[in-house]
C-alpha cells in the first residue's frame, strides 16, 4: 500500500510538471504565426485588426496590467482591516459569521460578479462617481488625461472595482492567517508598554509579517490577472488604447474569450492564443516576483 | 522510480478502456453540427420538432462560425454552419458544399429621449458615419436632415457594438461597408472589427441592455431580440431611396432580389440589396458539408434534416421572426446537393 501512494502521489505531482510544460509549448508553437508575422511591434501597437489581419496586443496588456493593479488598490486597504478587526479587535461573537460572510463572498461564481458589474454597479458609476471624477480631477495638470470623460458606466475603473471584490475574500483569509501567526507575548509586551492598536498593527504585526504579506499580494494579483468572464462584462471591450481609467478598455483574457470562437483567420486565432502565452509569461513573473521579494525579506528579518 | 506497482499499471488500463468505451458510445445516434450563433434559435426548434416526428436527433452546437468551420474542415461533425460565407476558392479547397438555410435581419435600436420605436430615420452613410465617430451628437444637421419633425436633443451620441466575434456583427458592418467607402476603408466587414469609436458589450442581451441604459446609445441587435425586447428599434433608408421598417416583409423582399442563381456556393451577401421594400442589413446563414463525407450514413440523415426543415419548418421559422428561404431558392439548393457523395444508395 505505501508503494501504491507513494507511486500515486509521485505520478500526481510530476503530472502538473508535464501539463504546465506541454501548455506552454502548445501555446508557444500556436502562438509562433503571430510574433513571426509581427515581430516586437505586436507588444506595442494598437491595433487590432481582424478584417485586415494586423494586431497588437498593447491595449490588453495595458488594461490586464491597470484593472489588476487597481483591484490590488481598492482591495488591499479594507482586505488588511478586515484581517485585523478579525484577528486584534472583534468580539468572539462577530469573528465566526464574519469569516463565513468572506468565505462565502469566495464561493460565488465570477459571472454573477460579471452582471452584477453590469446592472448594479456600472449605473451608479455612470450618474454619480465617474461625473464626480471627471469634474474634479479630469481638468488637474498630469493626472487630469487619467479621468477625462464621457461617462460610460463601464471602464477600466468600473473593471478594477469588481476585480478588487473578487480578490478580498482570497486576500482576507491569507491576512488573516498571517496576523495570527504573530507571537501573542510581542502584541501583549507592546501593549503592556502603553502602545495604542494602531501603534502595534503598524510597529508590531506588520514588520514581523512582511514577506508573507507580499507573498500574499503577489498571489492576489496572479488571480486578478486571470479573471475573465466579470471583467469581459465591465471593461467595455474596446480595442484601442487609452490611458483614461474611464475610458472603455480590454483586457488579455476578456479579448480572448470574446473572439475565439469567431477566429476565422490563421493570424487572428494565433494572435489571440499568443496573447495567451504573454498572460502567462506575465503571471509568471509575477508569482517569480512574489517568491523573490519573500525570500529577500525573510533574509533581511534574520539579520 | 524506475519500477511501478501492480496496482499502478491496473489502474492506467482501466482508465484506458473507460475511455475507449465511452468514445464508441458517443459516436452513434444523433446528426452532429456546429457553428453559427445567428441562426441557433431556429435550428433549435427544428431540431427539437424534427426528434418528435422523426425519432431522429439533430445535436446543433452554437460554438461560433469560425468553429463551426474549423470542425467541418476536421471532419468531426456532420455539417457546419457560418454566417459568413465561404468563397468560391475556399469551398473548392476544403471540398465543401455551402448553401443558405435561413434568413434574418438586424436592426439598429437607439435610446433618444423622445424618441418611440421606429420613430428615427437613418440612411446608411449617416449609420456608418455615427459608427466612424465622425458625427458625435444626435442633434448633427445630418440626423436632422432624414428627421425634419423630429426634436432632438444636442446629446453625446453613444456607439455600442458586440464585444464576442458574431453574425450579427457580421451582417451589420458588411452593410456599412456596402454603403461607405470610408467604413470599408478603416473598419472593414467581419465577424469582429476594430471599432475606432464607442464600447462593447456582450451578445444581444448586453447590447439591448447597454442601450437602453445609456441616454444617446445607438446599438444594434437581431430583429427577434429587437421585437421580443420592445426596442426603439430605427427605420432605414434603404438603396431604392424608400424608407423602410425592419419587418418580415422587408426581410424576405430583399432575398427574393438577390442573384443566388449566379453565385457560386450561393456565395452572397444580402446587404444593401436593392427592391423598394427591401431592408438593407439583411444575411442568410449557411449551412457546410463536405462533398465527401466520411460517414455517408450521417451526411444523408443531416440532408434528410433539412429536406424536412424547408418542407415543414417555416411556421417556426417565423414564429421566431427569421425568415424562411424563397421556394425558388430552395430548388436551387437541393440541386446543389448532387455535389455530396452518398455512396451507393440502398
Amino acid at each position: 500500500m505505501n508503494a501504491f501512494i507513494r507511486d500515486v502521489s509521485f505520478l500526481s505531482a510530476m503530472g502538473v510538471v508535464v501539463l504546465t510544460a506541454a501548455i506552454v509549448f502548445v501555446l508557444g508553437v500556436a502562438a509562433a504565426p503571430a510574433f513571426k508575422a509581427f515581430g516586437w511591434t505586436f507588444f506595442v501597437s494598437d491595433s487590432w485588426n481582424p478584417v485586415k489581419d494586423v494586431f497588437g496586443a498593447l491595449p490588453a496588456i495595458y488594461g490586464t496590467l491597470v484593472t489588476s493593479f487597481l483591484a490590488l488598490l481598492f482591495a488591499l486597504p479594507v482586505g488588511f482591516g478586515i484581517a485585523f478587526f478579525l484577528v486584534e479587535l472583534s468580539p468572539p461573537f462577530l469573528v465566526k459569521p464574519l469569516r463565513v460572510a468572506i468565505e462565502l463572498l469566495a464561493g460565488i461564481p465570477s459571472i454573477v460578479f460579471g452582471f452584477w458589474g453590469l446592472f448594479v454597479l456600472a449605473p451608479v458609476f455612470q450618474k454619480y462617481i465617474q461625473p464626480f471624477l471627471i469634474d474634479t480631477l479630469g481638468s488637474l495638470p498630469l493626472i487630469g488625461p487619467f479621468f477625462e470623460g464621457p461617462a460610460f458606466g463601464i471602464g477600466i475603473l468600473t473593471a478594477g472595482v469588481v476585480l478588487a471584490i473578487m480578490i478580498l475574500p482570497f486576500l482576507t483569509a491569507f491576512l488573516t492567517e498571517v496576523f495570527k501567526t504573530v507571537s501573542p507575548l510581542l502584541k501583549e509586551s507592546a501593549y503592556a508598554l502603553g502602545a495604542t492598536r494602531w501603534e502595534v498593527l503598524k510597529s508590531i504585526v506588520t514588520p514581523s509579517t512582511r514577506a508573507s504579506i507580499a507573498g500574499g499580494i503577489m498571489l492576489a494579483l496572479g488571480r486578478a490577472l486571470g479573471e475573465t468572464m466579470a471583467v469581459t462584462f465591465v471593461i467595455g471591450n474596446f480595442h484601442r488604447l487609452k490611458l483614461s481609467l474611464l475610458a472603455p478598455g480590454t483586457s488579455i483574457s476578456a479579448s480572448i474569450a470574446n473572439e475565439f470562437n469567431e477566429a476565422t483567420t490563421d493570424l487572428h486565432s494565433a494572435s489571440l492564443l499568443a496573447l495567451g502565452l504573454i498572460l502567462f509569461v506575465i503571471t509568471f513573473i509575477v508569482l517569480a516576483c512574489g517568491k523573490a521579494s519573500v525570500a529577500l525579506l525573510a533574509r533581511r528579518e534574520r539579520r | 522510480m524506475t519500477s511501478f506497482s501492480k496496482n499502478v499499471k491496473a489502474l492506467l488500463w482501466g482508465v484506458l478502456f473507460v475511455s475507449l468505451a465511452l468514445g464508441a458510445s458517443a459516436s452513434t445516434g444523433d446528426i452532429c453540427g456546429a457553428g453559427a450563433t445567428f441562426p441557433y434559435p431556429v435550428y433549435a426548434k427544428w431540431a427539437d420538432a424534427y426528434r418528435k416526428e422523426t425519432g431522429t436527433g439533430v445535436n446543433y452546437q452554437a460554438i461560433g462560425s469560425g468553429g463551426g468551420i474549423k470542425q467541418v474542415k476536421a471532419g468531426t461533425i456532420a455539417f457546419g454552419a457560418t454566417d459568413k460565407p465561404l468563397e468560391e476558392s475556399a469551398l473548392e479547397a476544403a471540398g465543401l458544399v455551402q448553401w443558405p438555410m435561413v434568413i434574418g435581419g438586424v436592426v439598429p435600436v437607439v435610446n433618444i429621449d423622445g424618441v418611440a420605436p421606429g420613430g428615427l430615420v437613418l440612411d446608411g452613410a449617416t449609420l456608418a458615419a455615427i459608427y466612424l465617430g465622425r458625427i458625435s451628437f444626435w442633434d448633427d444637421p445630418k440626423i436632422k436632415e432624414l428627421n425634419p419633425a423630429l426634436s432632438l436633443p444636442h446629446r453625446l451620441i453613444v456607439q455600442v457594438y458586440r464585444a464576442d466575434g458574431s453574425g450579427t456583427s457580421f451582417l451589420f458592418t458588411s452593410y456599412l461597408a456596402a454603403v461607405s467607402d470610408a467604413f470599408a476603408d478603416q473598419v472593414g466587414a467581419g465577424a469582429s472589427v476594430q471599432w475606432p469609436a464607442g464600447m462593447g458589450a456582450k451578445g444581444n442581451e448586453g447590447v439591448a441592455n447597454m442601450t437602453v441604459r445609456t441616454l444617446g446609445a445607438i446599438g444594434y441587435v437581431e430583429y427577434a431580440y429587437a421585437v421580443q425586447n420592445k426596442l426603439a428599434f430605427v427605420k432605414m433608408v434603404n438603396k431604392a431611396g424608400k424608407t423602410v421598417a425592419p419587418s418580415f416583409e422587408t426581410f424576405q423582399a430583399a432575398a427574393v432580389h438577390a442573384d443566388w442563381a449566379s453565385a457560386p456556393g450561393f456565395c452572397l451577401n444580402l446587404a444593401d440589396q436593392p427592391g423598394e421594400k427591401s431592408w438593407p442589413m439583411t444575411g442568410a446563414s449557411f449551412i457546410l458539408m463536405p462533398k465527401h463525407p466520411a460517414n455517408k450514413r450521417n451526411a444523408e440523415k443531416a440532408l434528410a434534416f433539412f429536406d424536412w426543415a424547408y418542407k415543414n419548418g417555416a411556421e417556426e421559422t417565423r414564429a421566431l421572426d427569421y425568415v424562411p428561404m424563397p421556394d425558388s431558392v430552395v430548388t436551387l439548393i437541393k440541386a446543389s446537393w448532387k455535389q455530396i457523395d452518398l455512396g451507393e444508395q440502398n
